[in-house]
């Protein structure tokens, strides 16, 4: 892919020079077919607003809340998706993929 | 992620210049690299390999769980000269990712009718190149076959170090070229930068093949290491 989500990174530096608490989530890895390839992010704000995907809808929500706590505490935080977890009858890939998420506190 | 480092990202993705932000995915820490600093970085190998193929992966180095976030410009064409194979060109270059940008000063060939969609510039050269801002992350093709249109245009290219240049026409049609390139203060260097006649070998002979064959060219130029590039031209 030679086109990335061009503003969502500078979304996230307006939001923090801004004020708002800001989390970043990045696709760090991917197993199978995973619907983002890694380094898609999503960028959250402390009022649950985000700009991005890290897949195609399927687990953005899960992201988001675990974004708040990452805001939170300021300690990064891995998260796995996929069809081998036990989450998966939740918040699982449709597709069958396995995705590694990093968050991040950004500031 | 620290606001210098994202600041900083920023700043370098707006002027076009390619970095990896390396992240130890267990402690957090994280540091950008920019393409210019990977030759004194440990990490060369791989960061070189990554920018390269444009894809960001996790590694291991040094016991640490390493990410290496890519972030290259978006790679651009240009087009000079809106010819028949300029029409099959444009949109296959977009399908590819590229920014399209179509430069013709005849009317008659650049308009909207021919180039739906396209970002048109019914312009000469010097006129319409300079705010282009063609870059290293720029492919550049003339293919007007009017040395009055395509002389300039690669004068230009050579000047703003393009990652690939292609002009249309036969060897013999090239050498002229060169005969004229050179009258005009081309050095050899750039001149063998020219990939003419344009295109990979492939038989093509309709416009749309033509186009193929000159994306299956950029795409190589743009993703070989320069060892397989020599190998394959």
């Amino acid at each position: 892919m030679l086109d990335r989500d061009e503003d969502i990174l500078k979304a996230a530096e307006d939001w923090q020079k801004a004020g708002r608490g800001v989390a970043l989530a990045t696709v760090v890895e991917t197993w199978g077919s995973a619907p983002r390839p890694a380094g898609s992010s999503l960028v959250i704000n402390d009022e649950g607003t985000f700009l991005g995907s890290v897949s195609g809808g399927c687990v953005e929500g899960a992201v988001v809340t675990e974004a708040m706590d990452v805001i939170q505490s300021g300690k990064p935080r891995m998260l796995e998706f996929g069809v081998a977890d036990e989450t998966a009858w939740n918040v699982g890939l449709s597709c069958g993929g396995t995705i590694r998420v990093f968050v991040e506190k950004v500031g | 992620m620290k606001l210098a480092i994202l600041h900083e990202l920023n700043a370098e993705r707006a002027a076009r210049r390619p970095v990896i932000l390396v992240t130890d995915t267990e402690s957090g820490e994280q540091r950008l690299v920019k393409a210019k600093d990977f030759a004194r970085d440990p990490l060369r190998t791989e960061l070189e390999k990554q920018l390269r193929m444009g894809k960001s992966a996790s590694v291991e180095a040094g016991g640490k769980k390493l990410f290496l976030n890519v972030y290259a410009p978006t790679a651009k064409l240009v087009i000079v000269g809106a010819v028949h194979i300029s029409q099959a060109l444009a949109p296959l270059a977009r399908s590819l990712g590229y920014d399209v940008t179509v430069v013709d000063p005849r009317t008659a060939f650049a308009s909207p009718e021919r180039f739906p969609d396209i970002p048109l510039i019914a312009e000469w050269p010097d006129t319409a190149l300079p705010p282009l801002n063609v870059d290293a992350y720029t492919a550049f093709v003339a293919v007007t076959h009017d040395p009055k249109i395509d002389d300039p245009a690669l004068l230009h290219a050579f000047e703003r170090n393009c990652f690939y240049i292609g002009a249309l026409g036969s060897r013999k049609t090239h050498a002229k070229r060169a005969d004229r390139l050179r009258a005009q203060g081309a050095r050899e260097s750039d001149i063998a930068r020219i990939h003419a006649p344009i295109g990979l070998p492939i038989g093509a002979v309709s416009p749309s093949e033509i186009a193929v064959a000159i994306m299956a060219e950029i795409t190589a130029a743009l993703r070989l290491p320069p060892k397989e590039k020599e190998e394959a031209a």
